[in-house]
């Protein structure tokens, strides 16, 4: 185990009172260690934004603590919250740029905010324009910059502060593939290099298992599973985890007589043909009945949903077989609703 | 209209009065405006800022008077406040004729109107913005002066423009009530004399200050503006 540093302990958040009162958060525990690259992923109205709103207070919990590098920001005064904010940078999906500003302006915002000497703070902004790879943009206006750009800047500007914390909400939702793949891989590096401590929030798989080394699943304002990413992806334990993690499981067409398995890649080699294996080795013949794996370097993740054959003894020798695959979990499905 | 005796006259005005009434019209326009802006800039602000979820909430019962203020000065046809407001211009400035005496009512005719358009202005600038600001650790008064003033900029200068034309406009007015500059030579002349040449001199001239007064305007708050490329 590593060094906590954030802990979330018994939070809640309640918006408004008496019959209209909504329970955005209930009961939330959650310990993020120094350099994780922590995933909090949900759908929408999961209550996502909520949660990392209090974690550098901008929303006040209805009750529990939020501890953030051993303060507990709830119990700080008005003037030690803003101290302990400048620790606690925040990217968004919006990016949140001062329109008016050039980008160097932008950068040296926060160094402004904290009386930070002009000089000073102008030779670090231009440094960090360098580490977000766009030196020449010092002078460009926002409304210059394309959306990719834009939250480089706000990332350098989120770093002018040195901070040990870096809260992402939704940072990649208005961004195209590419620079979403981009932008992910500058937070990686940025992640290892200065050992900041990133919280994404995001409603998207492939975000998390991009960056992330551990998630929390939230749905209805509930921490429904937490872990390695790993583990979270490779075998869901909740509905609403399996729900984020196959999200086509539901919606294909089942023969009812057919018995069904659920195979889950995590890591298994990519060149492993299992499906050809099983037809010519032991003459067992399996229909795919849908299929989401894709290969991250040398390995498969994914699901896969096989019909077994009708046979019971050939279809409990797929079974065998398929359990001894390393990197390969198989499961009878039992919870197919048509 | 252009009998001798008109022309005459109008050759006159132009040759004694014309200049001095035009440095009345500007310095009646001018100077409550920037009255006007002095008192109604932190209002307006105040108006956004300390209202429920603002940046810096007052208490409710300070906005809903502020509120109710600004509300009932709005209200009263400016001609009205004109001579509502003498006895307090005879005590500031020590006379009720005369461009001097005008710049009492003008400002208080403005400045509730300033406050209405600023807090217009200061509501425009991006909530995400401040957001971020706060998520900064930035105190609600940086956020007033390195945030909402700067971002807010192009629509209070365009705003600007619009307080001073409309002040402009009451300026001329004050020419009924002792007031001086143009609004006192169409008035004077142009009404109460049926000088219709004047009157026609004079509120071209008008005409003319408020275009150019405006065209600048456009000018400054197009450069001043970062959002447009």
């Amino acid at each position: 185990m590593g060094e906590k540093i954030i802990e979330l302990q018994g939070l809640c958040k309640t918006f408004g009172t008496g019959d209209g009162a909504v329970e955005a958060l209930k009961d939330i525990h959650i310990d993020i260690e120094k350099g994780d690259i922590f995933g909090i992923i949900g759908l929408s109205g999961a209550g996502k934004s909520t949660l990392v709103r209090c974690i550098n207070l901008l929303e006040r919990p209805s009750s529990g603590r939020v501890i953030v590098n051993g303060l507990d920001m709830t119990a700080l005064s008005e003037r030690e919250l803003r101290k302990a904010r400048q620790s606690i940078s925040m990217i968004f999906q919006g990016f949140n740029l001062l329109m008016q500003r050039t980008s160097l302006e932008n950068i040296c915002f926060p160094m402004e905010l904290a009386g930070v000497k002009k000089e000073e703070a102008r030779k670090k902004a231009r440094e960090l324009l360098e580490i977000v790879d766009l030196p020449d943009k010092a002078d460009a206006y926002p409304v210059q910059l394309s959306g990719g750009q834009k939250q480089r800047i706000a990332i350098a500007r989120a770093l002018a502060s040195d901070p040990q914390v870096l809260l992402c909400d939704e940072a990649t939702s208005a961004l195209d593939p590419k620079t979403t793949q981009s932008i992910l891989e500058l937070l990686k590096r940025l992640n290892r290099a200065l050992g900041v401590t990133v919280v994404v929030i995001t409603h998207e798989m492939r975000v998390v298992e991009q960056i992330c080394n551990r998630v929390a699943i939230l749905d209805g304002g509930v921490v429904q599973e937490t872990g390695f990413v790993a583990d979270v992806f490779s075998n869901p334990k909740t509905e609403a985890g399996r729900r984020l993690v196959l999200p086509e499981g539901e919606k294909i067409h089942v023969l009812p007589q057919n018995r069904l398995v659920r195979l889950v890649f995590n890591g298994m080699a990519a060149d492993e043909p299992i499906i050809s294996t099983l037809a010519i080795e032991q003459g067992i013949r399996l229909n795919i009945m849908s299929a989401d794996t894709r290969s991250i370097g040398e390995k498969t993740f994914g699901n896969m949903v096989l019909g077994l054959p009708e046979d019971e003894t050939e279809a409990a020798r797929a079974l065998i077989y398929l359990r001894e695959i390393p990197g390969v979990t198989a499961e009878e499905v039992t919870d197919y609703v048509q | 209209m252009f009998s001798e005796a008109n022309v005459a006259l109008l050759q006159n005005i132009v040759r004694e009065d014309l200049l001095h009434a035009i440095w009345e019209t500007l310095y009646m326009t001018f100077v409550p405006t920037v009255i006007a802006f002095v008192i109604g800039l932190p209002l307006g602000i105040l108006l956004v800022t300390g209202e429920e979820g603002g940046i810096r909430p007052l208490p409710k019962a300070l906005m809903k008077a502020l509120n109710v203020v600004i509300n009932l000065l709005r209200s009263v046809p400016f001609l009205i406040l004109l001579v509502v407001v003498l006895p307090v211009s005879k005590f500031i400035m020590g006379t009720t004729v005369g461009s001097p005496a005008m710049l009492v009512p003008l400002s208080i005719a403005a400045f509730p109107f300033v406050a209405r358009i600023v807090e217009t202005s200061i509501r425009e600038v991006d909530k995400g913005v401040i957001e971020a600001a706060q998520a900064m650790g930035a105190s609600p008064f940086q956020i007033v002066w390195k945030v909402l003033i700067p971002e807010a900029k192009p629509a209070l200068i365009s705003n600007f423009m619009v307080a001073l034309i409309t002040i402009f406009g009451y300026g001329a007015m004050a020419g009924i009530v002792g007031g001086g500059g143009l609004g006192a030579i169409a008035v004077n002349y142009g009404y109460y004399r049926r000088r219709q040449l004047v009157l026609f001199f004079a509120v071209i001239l008008m005409i003319i200050i408020v275009q150019a007064l405006q065209s600048a305007g456009n000018t400054v708050t197009r450069k001043s503006d970062k959002r447009i490329r």
